[in-house]
């Protein structure tokens, strides 16, 4: 807790648990490079993302998202300094596409593993709290989603919704939620024997409050983690479905569809077979450290906070 | 007595999982047109024209719950519908399809699965060591890779820079017309096992080098999985009493690597293998895309984008089978290697 010593705010970490935990946890976050490197990463793409009206400005102010291109000539053109990437196929700007592009992949990410969090952590923790028949059918529908390949499922739903950014969004809550469901539900169903909750209980507490007061904030934390490490597969997989063209429409800021626009134009004319190398590796490269930096975070998080792999 | 009761249960269980798979797939299909969902019930192509009358017959404008088992019936039936996609029936394109992607699977699950637990054994043994460091942070890229972008980079190095050294496709033109001719008996419709079976090597070393390129690909996304599960079962493996007791022993370091500690981490590697298997799918989607591969995965690919509804149900249905099916082969598996399991 906070209090004033020798007129200084001193942050005394002896006094309570959490904070004592905290600020463990913190040295080791920063003692690992790993953890650094994609906490690095990320706030590097948050940069771009925050400046992108300044690194690329939009043409139509309105409409941020829609790339810029002069003519539809379908043969890339080279980096040039009007073009710092160089132009894709029809001539839309790379370099003002990953711009914009990270935006997306930050929209993605939140809008998915937020709306999988909110979902996954309320069906959880009512399925493990409450237990009994609930329960019980909410496990086998958890059993028949998780029996599915995120990818393909995934595929299937968009193609009912019909194709657009939005839909793949909805289709990968779809998919998501029930690990967290299964997670959250785990951990909830050990602490509602502690002695704390039937304190609690005894009390005369709520359900609603001892679920979101005593029970949650000690079954978050695996979560939170599978959620960090989930932001990087969600836009992995999102990108993979705009790449079959299942994404939002042509010149869209999106690294998945500029990577699709690249494919007519992977291997050069005889003689210089690397000639369009820019047009497919600097989307890809984009999308790679995304998702690499919030792997690195995840994995550099889950060490930390796995009480079976730190060691005091 | 106990192993069949396990089996029986966990046989009751898949039925409870298949049902629901119809469902969501069902769910799935009542967001279409009854004109759209036509299609799911046609035969052959020239029921093409008289949409109409699919729809009465099969009661596609009653209510959802008789539409569901009038579909189901259908099912069990053996017709999937049409796929306008490769205008032939689903079953049909199906076994057209499935050779080249079990070719596919066959060559890249042992390279997974084998590499995967050596390497992953090897970071355990030399843990916090720059191989351990180097080998997780492989998994860690590759686990982060864009599989279609990682795909197409190696076509443009490859097949670009090395002038077709690994091209993409199946066969190569001249195989390809010597495999439709008649001197070449097709037994399992796979080109490598075929090959091999008519004693064609040119066309065996050709049909590998089409391989060769997706086999890479699935291998680099899905090998981060089987290497961090061995690590971590070596590691806790090796902390065991057995082990230390057998190094007391004097047993060499090798031998007690190899026969006391490897041999019991790889019992969740085997739990794992399930899960890489429904994973794989997910991948070969994407491969079979980037590298032309005419297999099930490009088939599904194709139909998404089109709205052929009969070909994406189907995949549904079939991962979800396949699914149930591998994880019940790796319980049974489970069981059979760990008493431990099938005694609790």
């Amino acid at each position: 807790m906070f209090f004033i010593k020798k007129r200084r705010i001193v942050l005394d970490f002896e006094e309570h648990p959490r904070l004592k935990e905290f600020s463990f946890s913190f040295k080791r976050f920063i003692k690992n490079p790993l953890s650094v490197t994609g906490f690095s990463i990320i706030f590097i793409f948050f940069l771009i993302a925050v400046f992108a009206p300044v690194l690329a400005p939009p043409k139509w102010p309105h409409e941020p998202f829609r790339i810029p291109h002069q003519g539809f000539a379908m043969i890339p053109k080279p980096p040039s300094p009007e073009h710092p990437f160089g132009t894709t196929t029809k001539q839309y700007d790379i370099f003002y596409g990953v711009i914009w592009g990270t935006r997306t992949a930050f929209r993605i990410g939140f809008m998915v593993v937020g709306s999988i969090l909110i979902i996954g952590v309320t069906v959880g923790s009512i399925s493990g709290y409450f237990g009994g028949v609930i329960d019980e059918i909410i496990m086998r529908i958890v059993d028949i989603f998780m029996s599915l390949p995120t990818l393909i499922l995934a595929m299937a739903i968009v193609t009912a919704l019909g194709r657009s950014l939005d839909n793949i969004m909805k289709s990968l809550i779809i998919v998501g939620w029930p690990i967290y469901a299964r997670t959250i539900r785990g951990s909830v169903l050990t602490l509602r024997e502690e002695d704390f909750v039937k304190a609690a209980r005894a009390l005369g507490a709520s359900h609603f409050k001892i679920i979101f007061k005593h029970i949650l904030p000690n079954a978050i934390y695996p979560v939170l983690i599978l959620a960090s490490l989930d932001i990087g597969s969600m836009v992995l997989t999102a990108a993979a479905l705009s790449f079959l063209g299942l994404g939002a429409p042509e010149g869209y800021a999106d690294w998945g569809q500029m990577v699709s626009l690249a494919r007519n134009y992977i291997v050069g004319p005889p003689g210089q077979p690397l000639l369009y190398w820019y047009v497919v590796t600097i989307p890809g490269l984009f999308i790679l450290f995304f998702v690499l930096g919030w792997n690195l975070l995840g994995d550099a998080l889950r060490d930390i906070f796995d009480p079976k792999q730190r060691r005091r | 007595m106990n192993f069949l009761n396990y089996v029986i249960r966990r046989l009751l269980l898949l039925i409870v999982v298949l049902f629901g798979v119809t469902i969501i797939i069902f769910a799935l299909l009542s967001l279409f047109s009854p004109a759209q969902r036509a299609s799911a019930f046609i035969r052959d192509i020239k029921q093409l024209s008289d949409l109409n009358d699919i729809i009465r017959t099969y009661g596609l404008d009653k209510p959802i719950y008789v539409q569901y088992f009038v579909w189901l019936k259908q099912i069990f039936h053996g017709n999937f519908g049409w796929s306008t996609t490769v205008s032939r029936t689903v079953l049909e394109a199906f076994k057209f399809f499935l050779p080249n992607t079990i070719e596919l699977a066959l060559f890249s699950a042992p390279v997974i699965i084998l590499v995967g637990i050596w390497l992953g054994s090897l970071s355990a043994v030399y843990r916090d060591k720059p191989i351990d460091h180097f080998t997780r942070i492989l998994a860690i890229v590759g686990w982060s890779l864009p599989t279609f972008w990682f795909g197409l980079v190696l076509l443009m190095i490859f097949y670009g820079y090395f002038k077709g050294l690994f091209p993409p496709e199946v066969l190569s033109l001249e195989a390809q017309n010597f495999v439709n001719s008649a001197n070449f008996i097709r037994y399992t419709h796979m080109n490598t096992i075929d090959a091999l079976l008519n004693g064609k090597l040119w066309i065996f070393f050709d049909a590998l080098r089409h391989l060769v390129l997706p086999v890479i690909t699935l291998t680099v996304v899905q090998i981060a999985l089987v290497m961090r599960i061995m690590r971590s079962s070596m590691l806790e493996a090796m902390g065991k009493g057995y082990v230390l007791t057998a190094r007391a022993k004097g047993a060499n370091w090798k031998t007690v690597i190899k026969k006391h500690a490897r041999k019991n981490a790889l019992i969740p590697v085997i739990t794992v293998s399930g899960w890489l298997f429904a994973g794989m799918m997910g991948g070969v989607v994407i491969t079979e895309t980037i590298f032309n591969r005419k297999g099930l995965g490009w088939w599904w690919a194709r139909a998404a984008t089109q709205l052929d509804i009969p070909a994406v149900l189907m995949a549904v249905l079939f991962n979800g089978v396949l699914f149930v099916l591998t994880n019940l082969i790796v319980d049974l598996l489970y069981a059979y290697v760990d008493p431990r399991v099938r005694l609790k």
